[in-house]
């Protein structure tokens, strides 16, 4: 069991070091550097160019840099914004807070809900229900985040007037404030996930509704309220919990368009604002962040997972 | 089981002769519709500025007095261009490795799957943004970078329709007589999992079409003023309360295709017997 979870912690590390590797290359093998881009029309002339590239330590060799840059990140030193000349560390982490409430808001209330329908689709399957709920999940997950953002500032804000459309607090507001901000933002974030959680937990449950198990159950006259909550729902809801993680990964790249959309001061924005100002050290040190964060949900999904699960203890990772 | 039987099949069900109009009609109207629009898309008129629906201009007009159902009417040319030459480099890439990796298996296979896990771990939107922020590029440019990061996912599906075969007879067969690899690959393995690769082809298509919107619609992807519905919409937000239209309609537009790939996708999966989860996105 220990070496299990060590395993998986091992795992996790590796995936981190490629990620950083592939961030780092990726920038590196493209024509022009940090300087190029920060400067644009500026970077013909020699004498700005060799400067900027000496403040930024780009005259030395590609591998020290990765080697220095990694051992910053490893220290929590993210290194310097070009355009905002402050450290990186300073202009992400109140954003990553404000996205962390945002994303935190989303998930605490779109999983348990996605489970539920999920569930209750599988039971009422192929009926009226059913057919309902599972055709107005296709549709949200064909609906690309910033018509669905657009379209909820226009029906609840515009037509209703139930709620601000755009978010005005600033990046540093109080978690509060922050937090009822999110709802349509929220909303617009959990409507692709809930879509695809609830499909994967309804065809689970159709799954197990055929195993022998059930049938067994069934066959000993066990009541139909304890086959679905104690045969049922345990074994519908386990295998999707990696899943889940999967897909709570993916709401990342919603986020980035999300946060425009809404105008929410968090770090989606910030990575769209980054690109605009050609500031290529905050767009790799945000790529880093999501990237650590895909690592984190996946492994604790895993994780948890194995802790609900005694079939995935056993097995060899 | 020939083309004329698949496409009986399809338009058998409601759902995929639904799907396959929606897209046909799409198709059909991005190829024509520069010879039938009404009005000029980009031609301003200070007289026009966000008037409503009329006979003259039945779609109504934007911010600037652009016809909106001109713009709506060109609005998905230059996006379904990039999504079809993104989607044929994600899936001639992304099969060929897929299959490579599973029929070689072993460390080769471990190795190259946990670098596209990793790869995987970094939102496409980021990767887009990074290489736009290094280089500063128009939306063409984008075709090498969307079919690389969509790709990553037809590895993983090509690899797992693939290893469903690697260990069968045929292939095995094929080994013993001493083929090539590529042979095993191209003339084994791929008309097997052809199907399978197909609808997922459609599906990565869809999700290219909505990427290369939203990234319009950030700024990132098609310039103005060229028509574009990403950037329509883009561009409508500011005045949705006095001009509705100048976003629904290119919402409308939109949603109806790519919903009609879905349906379509969904209808040839069922007919070929393809097992697919409609909708469900591997990204």
């Amino acid at each position: 069991m220990l070496r299990l979870i060590l395993g998986r912690l091992g795992a996790a590390w590796i995936t981190l070091l490629v990620i950083a590797v592939v961030v780092f290359v990726g920038v590196e093998v493209m024509p022009g550097d940090a300087c190029t881009a920060h400067l644009g029309r500026d970077a013909v002339r020699e004498d700005v160019l060799a400067n900027c590239r000496k403040r930024m330590g780009l005259n030395q060799p590609p591998v020290q840099r990765f080697v220095s840059w990694a051992g910053g990140v490893v220290q929590g030193d993210l290194g310097v914004s070009m355009k905002r000349e402050r450290p990186i560390v300073d202009i992400v982490l109140p954003r990553l807070r404000n996205t962390l409430i945002l994303a935190g808001a989303a998930a605490l209330a779109g999983v348990p809900l996605a489970i539920l329908l999920g569930f209750l689709c599988g039971l009422a399957r192929e009926r009226a229900f059913d057919v309902g709920a599972s055709t107005i999940a296709l549709v949200a997950m064909t609906m690309p985040e910033f018509v669905v953002a657009s379209l909820l500032i226009l029906i609840f804000s515009i037509w209703l007037g139930w709620s601000t459309g755009v978010v005005t607090a600033a990046y540093d507001a109080p978690a509060l404030t922050l937090l009822f901000a999110t709802p349509l933002p929220a909303i617009t974030l959990a409507l692709v996930y809930v879509a695809h959680i609830l499909r994967m937990v309804r065809s689970s449950v159709i799954e197990t509704m055929g195993a022998e198990f059930v049938l067994m159950a069934r066959m000993k006259g066990v009541p139909e309220r304890r086959i679905v909550l104690r045969h049922l729902l345990p074994n519908a809801i386990l295998p999707s919990i990696s899943l889940i993680g999967l897909t709570l990964a993916w709401l990342l790249s919603g986020v980035v368009i999300v946060e425009s959309v809404f105008n929410y001061p968090g770090i989606g924005r910030l990575a769209v604002n980054a690109v605009a100002d050609r500031d290529l050290p905050l767009v790799q040190a945000i790529a880093l962040l999501f990237g650590l964060f895909y690592v984190l949900t996946t492994l604790s999904s895993d994780l948890v997972a194995m802790a609900l699960n005694p079939r995935l203890r056993t097995q060899r990772g | 089981m020939s083309l004329g039987h698949i496409l009986r099949a399809v338009w058998a069900q409601p759902s995929g002769s639904l799907g396959v109009t929606l897209v046909v009609g799409h198709v059909a109207l991005a190829l024509v519709a520069p010879l039938i629009v009404p009005y000029d898309p980009t031609a301003q008129s200070a007289g026009m500025i966000l008037q409503e629906p009329s006979i003259f201009h039945p779609f109504g007009a934007d911010r600037l007095g652009r016809d909106v159902l001109s713009r709506a009417m060109l609005g998905g040319r230059e996006a379904m261009l990039i999504a079809t030459l993104s989607t044929l480099a994600a899936m001639v890439w992304g099969t060929a490795l897929g299959l490579y990796v599973a029929l070689v298996g072993g460390r080769t296979d471990a190795y190259a799957m946990r670098i596209v896990d990793a790869l995987m771990s970094i939102p496409w939107v980021l990767t887009v943004m990074i290489f736009v922020a290094a280089l500063g590029v128009g939306a063409m440019a984008l075709i090498p970078v969307l079919g690389f990061s969509y790709g990553l996912s037809v590895v993983y599906i090509a690899r797992a329709a693939a290893l469903d075969f690697v260990a069968r007879d045929f292939v095995q067969a094929a080994q013993a007589r001493g083929e090539r690899r590529g042979t095993i690959l191209w003339r084994e393995i791929l008309p097997s999992v052809r199907d399978t690769l197909a609808v997922q082809g459609a599906m990565q298509w869809s999700w290219i079409l909505l990427g290369v919107s939203s990234l319009s619609f950030l700024g990132l992807g098609v310039a103005p003023p060229a028509s574009d519905w990403g950037l329509m919409i883009a561009d409508g937000r500011g005045v949705m309360q006095s001009a509705p239209w100048a976003v629904l309609w290119p919402m409308a537009m939109l949603s109806s295709l790519i919903v009609g790939v879905n349906l379509a996708a969904d209808a040839f999966a069922q007919a070929l017997g393809v097992d697919h989860v409609p909708g469900v996105a591997v990204p």
